[in-house]
């Protein structure tokens, strides 16, 4: 117990909150379940920046580095012999960060929905979901062992699923939320795996033993390999398929894109900001072990986020929903993160690339949040997804416009916005580590400035359509929040978070390496300009470029058909491959087997039931010639 | 008197009782009387039973109770609870109490259908408090013998085929269990001390190598047939689809726990070193029942049938467990039995409750059914999250508890069974979301549906209470787990005696 | 008189009294004179109790007393089953034996 004992507060609210408006749904009129949630999420987030406050400035003592605390624990479930379950909440810089990112992001949209949900059935029930994901990834992010994040894993899991199906009357929606829950809890078959390897090998779930660089946790991990792996890698990177999954890293990102069918709100909220960093806070969490136990896990790491970044933006190019290309940029942006954990090493500025990843975390969760509410203003003022069906709009929502093109900037990667910052500082580590991948990376910087500038072209300039009714701007309660968020885009990049979030808790000097920075801003403005070349007046160009890639095209605009290989796999595999000999089986061979018996037990009877007919003289003459050959036997055989 | 014995004497009360009504509301006033006391009566025995162990009360059984019976054979009546019992006997207090609200409205023969259930429910109760192995035994039959006359006269579809089948493989595992019952008899005490059925005193004795490596495959497929071991769990979908709401409640929620109960209770207990010697089979078996259960409902399209199917999932994967033979494992074997119980009862009311208004169990024929009945909808998919394994319910503890008790062994052969049997949780995932979606999901596919009408008050009290249960398991397993965790003693401090790799 | 008769002989008679009620019971058709045969099977026995009384134990009695318990279920058998020979014949309009195989299955 300390003196952050409070902050249990934080997570328990919005469950408080979920628990009253859940129950009481259809009794709360109007909006009041919405300003209950809203209020309740409001104090959460004064009391994360309090935390936040207290910790990195209040209590810290100077020149000293970030420790981790516990500020509550109870035991929950004793498990075996030597692991038990804890639920508590730990107290450390990562986890102080994304408290701030969250209950910000929440409440944010929290205010949001005020507006933009208005008038929807189950606005009560809207908000008592938001509630419990809030609650759920506060629980996440406070964990203080590798089971009480699992727990609320899976919580989120459940939040995010209702929350994609929230228009449960449409069947796309619904099934979009069934295929993220399946998807994420395949995934999360994988994490569970690597925990059980993992706590059976170190007799631990506990964060702060596991992550103890001189702990018993860490040493005891050489043992035994198995394929050429030790144990712990294998370990680590089931834990990561995991995380992956939350993360809709490739390939288990499908169900990401269609996660879209969910309220815009929402895709903001756990599509954007925070559920689908989860993965990225897992590997960060358990960073040391990574990178001090299994290197081999942290490469598989970094490579599969530099080809889901590459591979996302690709598809990002091509897609006319505007939910599906922010979908796909997140994913892209998500890769950089991971790509950034897997470059990165253990310790004073060797560990530069965990504080980078933390850092685009941060400073990703502003603008993306910004770019889907966004979104979702333009979204609720045209009734339409399909940037086809935009244009000209900068005249109608002069706000939106003002803010979705700061975050436009911020994403490609212009200064002083925030993503030039965390973005260069990917850029630098990845540098200092793998070639390969930094080349990667500056591609991808190119093609996130020319896609973002593509949507933003198309939504806000380009030919003015004829609307069924003008479009207008969106009311005070869904733009405060715009530019709260705006604000937090443009000046994030300044905080010092190579002093605040490093790897070993220790601050590092940090500065800005005009080599790396020069050419990736130079590359931005390249994919700013072609964007701008094609996309800012109507012309025939995208059309011609199109046709010229006509393969490429086609194949990224299908999403490089992994969609369909899933489908192929479950529907054709599973159901009928499977499933149906299964049950077949069960029909036919086990039960047939049992009825088989039955069947055979009639047989017997019946053929031996003539015996019985009825007559008594057979009876009486069976009878007597028993008895005579009972004597007859008697006498002379024996 | 002593209380134990209330168990068995309050639902016999309550069965002379209803053969004096004369109508449904009299009978089934007299059964929520009779049940709503044993329901009290549950929660008043878990209170005795936990500030007895706190004031320090030691012994492996409490308010035992023990009288001769039939003094040639040494058979007595004996009865006893440690915490396993305990839970179980609160989980039936629990169904039972709900499967008579889900039966308000039976109008066909309705006194007879309570006489029958309550009897079942008798032999239920008697079973969990019996130390004897006859007693046991007895009461084993009492509560199967109702089953065929509840599903051949008020079962739905082919009822007579599915009443006659269940009865048959039943009884077939009980005659299985009778050899293993007196075998155990006959080997129960060392040659010149009388002998025995009463099961603490077996336990202290140890049964020859030869003859547990007999008898023990007799006994524990005897049991598991009612806890639906792969492959003799045919008669579970078959009869949970043909039987009355209340019936499927009880025999799921409560009658397969026997298997897994007596599993434990009788055949690891008493034959531990042959239970080691040859559970490799049966955890293949097992493995089997927990991954082909689950791809099988994937299949169905009869809601019945998914819920059976998927309790032969969850009932493979309480004998998975209790095969594991570990504190751990044990312990989340009878978590998961409650847990399965209490979920397994809130699917057959719900789906009794939702085929009472649609008249089709087909979830094809279904379709949007949230937006008209709402409160049927929400507990259904409380329901279903509970079941694929979400945290906070108790389904969630109750497998955690079991794989990582699992993963403790060392060897290949347990781990990769393990891992086997952990696939089960996305598959799980797969058929709960996929009835979820067709069944309440998407647009109202039938107008007939528009005027539906949501959960009565009866209908609330009887979903409410499971899921009050369910919640309470997830949300605070620690006191059942400590529970279960002491009662476990004995049993490990005999398996301690065997040496046994992996403990 | 009885005494010139040898043991033999009683039981050639009776043996013969035997099988031919035998013979009448399987191959008659009509329940009645099954029953007469029956009669007849009853009392070959009787006079094998009587006779072997009367040669291996001359002092005692049980083998009278037997066969006059004998001779008593026999009378109370032949009432039992006139009542239901008459029955049968009220439902099947005969009481020839060959209808008469309902009873099986």
């Amino acid at each position: 117990m300390s003196s952050y004992a409070y902050t249990l507060l934080i997570p328990l609210i919005p469950f408080f909150v979920f628990v009253c408006v859940g129950m009481a749904e259809d009794k709360l009129k109007g909006k009041l379940g919405g300003l209950i949630g809203t209020a309740g999420l409001g104090i959460a987030t004064f009391l994360s920046y309090y935390t936040a406050f207290k910790y990195f400035v209040a209590d810290h003592v100077a020149g000293t580095g970030y420790t981790s605390l516990k500020a509550f624990e109870l035991t929950w479930l004793h498990l075996t012999d030597k692991l038990t379950i804890n639920l508590g909440i730990l107290i450390d810089p990562i986890s102080v960060m994304m408290l701030v990112v969250i209950t910000t992001v929440s409440f944010m949209v929290h205010i949001y929905s005020l507006g933009y949900m208005e008038g929807e059935r189950g606005f009560a029930r809207f908000y008592a979901f938001l509630s419990l994901f809030s609650f759920s990834m506060l629980g996440l992010v406070l964990a203080t062992n590798l089971f009480q994040m699992y727990i609320f894993w899976e919580l989120v899991g459940v939040s995010s699923f209702l929350l994609i199906g929230y228009y449960y009357e449409k069947p796309s929606a619904f099934s979009a939320a069934k295929k993220a829950f399946i998807v994420t809890r395949f995934a999360d078959l994988g994490f569970l795996i690597g925990i059980l390897i993992l706590s059976f090998n170190t007799g631990t779930f506990d964060f702060k033993e596991l992550t103890n660089p001189h702990g018993v946790a860490i040493a005891s991990m050489g043992g035994a390999a198995f394929m050429g792996l030790s144990v712990i890698t294998w370990a680590l990177i089931f834990i990561f398929i995991g995380g992956a999954g939350k993360s809709a890293m490739f390939p288990l990102h499908i169900w990401l894109p269609d996660a879209m069918e969910g309220p815009t709100p929402v895709s903001a909220l756990i599509h954007a900001a925070t559920m689908v960093v989860a993965g990225v806070y897992l590997v960060a969490r358990l960073f040391p072990v990574y990178a001090l136990g299994g290197p081999d896990a942290l490469h598989v790491v970094a490579w599969v986020g530099g080809f889901t970044s590459l591979f996302a933006a690709v598809i990002a190019t091509t897609q006319t929903d505007i939910k599906r290309v922010l979908a796909f940029s997140t994913m892209s942006q998500i890769g950089y993160m991971m790509l950034s954990l897997g470059v990165s090493g253990y310790g004073g500025e060797e560990g530069l690339g965990f504080m980078a990843s933390n850092f685009h975390l941060f400073t990703h969760a502003m603008f993306k949040a910004l770019l889907f509410l966004g979104a979702g203003a333009v979204i609720h003022a045209v009734h339409s997804n399909d940037m086809n069906e935009m244009g000209g709009l900068r005249k109608y929502l002069p706000i939106t416009h003002m803010t979705f093109l700061i975050a436009c900037l911020t994403i490609a990667g212009i200064p002083p916005f925030s993503g030039f910052f965390s973005k260069d500082e990917i850029l630098a580590a990845a540098f200092n580590s793998n070639k390969i991948l930094f080349g990667i990376e500056y591609f991808v910087a190119g093609l996130t400035a020319f896609y973002m500038f593509r949507l933003y072209y198309n939504i806000f300039w380009g030919k003015d359509r004829h609307y069924h009714h003008t479009p207008h701007e969106a009311p005070l309660v869904m733009t405060i929040p715009l530019m709260i968020l705006a604000f937090g885009s443009v000046f994030s990049g300044f905080l010092p978070f190579h002093n605040l979030v490093t790897s070993d808790g220790l601050g590092f000097e940090s500065h800005i390496d005009w080599m790396i920075a020069i050419p990736s801003i130079l590359v931005g403005v390249v994919g700013i300009a072609i964007a701008t070349v094609m996309y800012k007046k109507e012309t025939a160009l995208p059309d011609k470029v199109a046709g010229t890639f006509k393969y490429m095209y086609k194949w990224a605009f299908h999403k490089f058909y992994i969609d369909e290989v899933y489908l192929f796999v479950t529907k054709k595999i599973i159901f009928n491959y499977i499933s149906r000999p299964v049950a077949w089986f069960d029909r036919h061979i086990v039960d047939g087997t049992m009825n088989g018996i039955a069947g055979l037990v009639q047989f017997a009877s019946v053929s031996i039931k003539g015996l019985q007919s009825g007559r008594v003289q057979q009876y009486a003459f069976v009878f007597v010639t028993g008895a005579i050959a009972l004597v007859l036997i008697y006498v002379y055989v024996l | 008197m002593n209380i134990l014995t209330l168990f068995v004497v309050i639902p016999t009360l309550t069965i002379a009782g209803i053969l004096f009504t004369k109508d449904l509301k009299q009978s089934r006033m007299v059964s929520a009387i009779g049940m709503t006391l044993q329901l009290i009566l549950s929660a008043v025995l878990v209170y005795l039973y936990i500030s007895e162990r706190q004031a320090g009360n030691m012994a492996p059984m409490l308010f035992t109770f023990d009288a001769l019976w039939i003094p040639s054979l040494n058979i007595h009546y004996a009865v006893g609870v440690d915490g396993i019992s305990v839970a179980m006997i609160a989980l039936t207090g629990v169904v039972v109490f709900a499967g008579i609200f889900a039966s308000w409205k039976m109008e066909f023969l309705s006194r007879e259908f309570f006489i029958s259930l309550i009897l079942l429910a008798t032999g239920v109760f008697g079973f969990f408090i019996s130390l004897d192995l006859f007693t046991m035994f007895l009461f084993y039959e009492i509560a199967v013998i109702p089953m065929y006359l509840l599903i051949g006269i008020w079962g739905s579809g082919p009822k007579e085929y599915s009443a006659m089948k269940l009865t048959l493989m039943l009884m077939g595992g009980s005659a299985l269990l009778m050899v293993g019952i007196l075998g155990i008899y006959f080997y129960s005490a060392p040659a010149g001390s009388p002998l025995t059925f009463n099961v603490l005193e077996i336990a202290k004795h140890q049964i020859p190598i030869e003859m547990q490596r007999f008898l023990f495959p007799f006994t524990f497929i005897g049991f598991g047939i009612l806890g639906a071991l792969f492959p003799f769990h045919t008669w579970s979908p078959d009869g949970h689809a043909s039987a009355p709401t209340a019936v499927s409640m009880l025999h799921a929620g409560v009658l397969m726990k026997l298997g897994g109960y007596g599993a434990f209770r009788v055949a690891i207990y008493l034959m531990p070193e042959a239970a080691h010697e040859q559970a490799w089979i049966f955890i293949i078996l097992t493995s089997i029942s927990v991954v082909y259960g689950a791809f099988g409902a994937i299949f169905q399209k009869d809601l019945k049938y998914i819920n059976a199917y998927s309790s032969v999932s969850h009932c493979g994967l309480v004998l998975f467990a209790v095969l594991m033979m570990n504190q751990s494992a044990f312990t989340g074997a009878v978590i998961q039995m409650i847990s399965h119980g209490l979920m397994t009862a809130l699917f057959f009311a719900l789906i009794g409750m939702i085929y009472g208004r649609t008249h089709t169990r087909m979830i094809n024929e279904m379709g949007g059914l949230m937006k008209v009945i709402p409160f049927l909808g929400v507990v259904y998919v409380i329901a279903g999250l509970a079941s694929l394994g979400l945290p906070g319910f108790s389904g969630f503890v109750a497998e955690m508890t079991i794989f990582f008790g699992a993963y403790e062994h060392v060897d290949t052969f347990h781990r990769v069974a393990t891992i086997v049997a952990v696939s089960s949780i996305v598959i799980t995932a797969v058929y709960i979301l996929r009835v979820v979606g067709t069944l309440l999901m998407g647009p109202i596919t039938d107008k007939h549906f528009l005027h539906l009408e949501d959960a009565n008050w009866y209908e609330r009290l009887s979903t409410i209470t499971l899921v009050l249960g369910i919640t309470f398991i997830g949300m605070a397993p620690f006191w059942l787990s400590d529970m279960i965790h002491f009662s476990l003693a004995p049993l490990m401090a005999k398996l301690a005696t065997i040496h046994l790799p992996g403990m | 008189m009885i005494g010139n008769i040898s043991l033999n002989s009683f039981l050639v008679i009776s043996t013969l009294m035997f099988f031919i009620g035998i013979y009448g019971f399987l191959t008659r058709r009509n329940l009645i004179t099954m029953l007469m045969s029956i009669e007849l099977i009853l009392n070959s026995v009787n006079i094998n109790f009587v006779v072997f009384n009367r040669f291996l134990y001359p002092n005692q009695l049980q083998g009278h007393f037997f066969s006059l318990i004998v001779i008593a279920v026999a009378a109370s058998e032949a009432a039992v089953a006139i009542a239901i020979i008459i029955n049968i014949y009220r439902n099947f309009k005969s009481i020839d034996v060959e209808n008469l195989d309902q009873m099986k299955f």
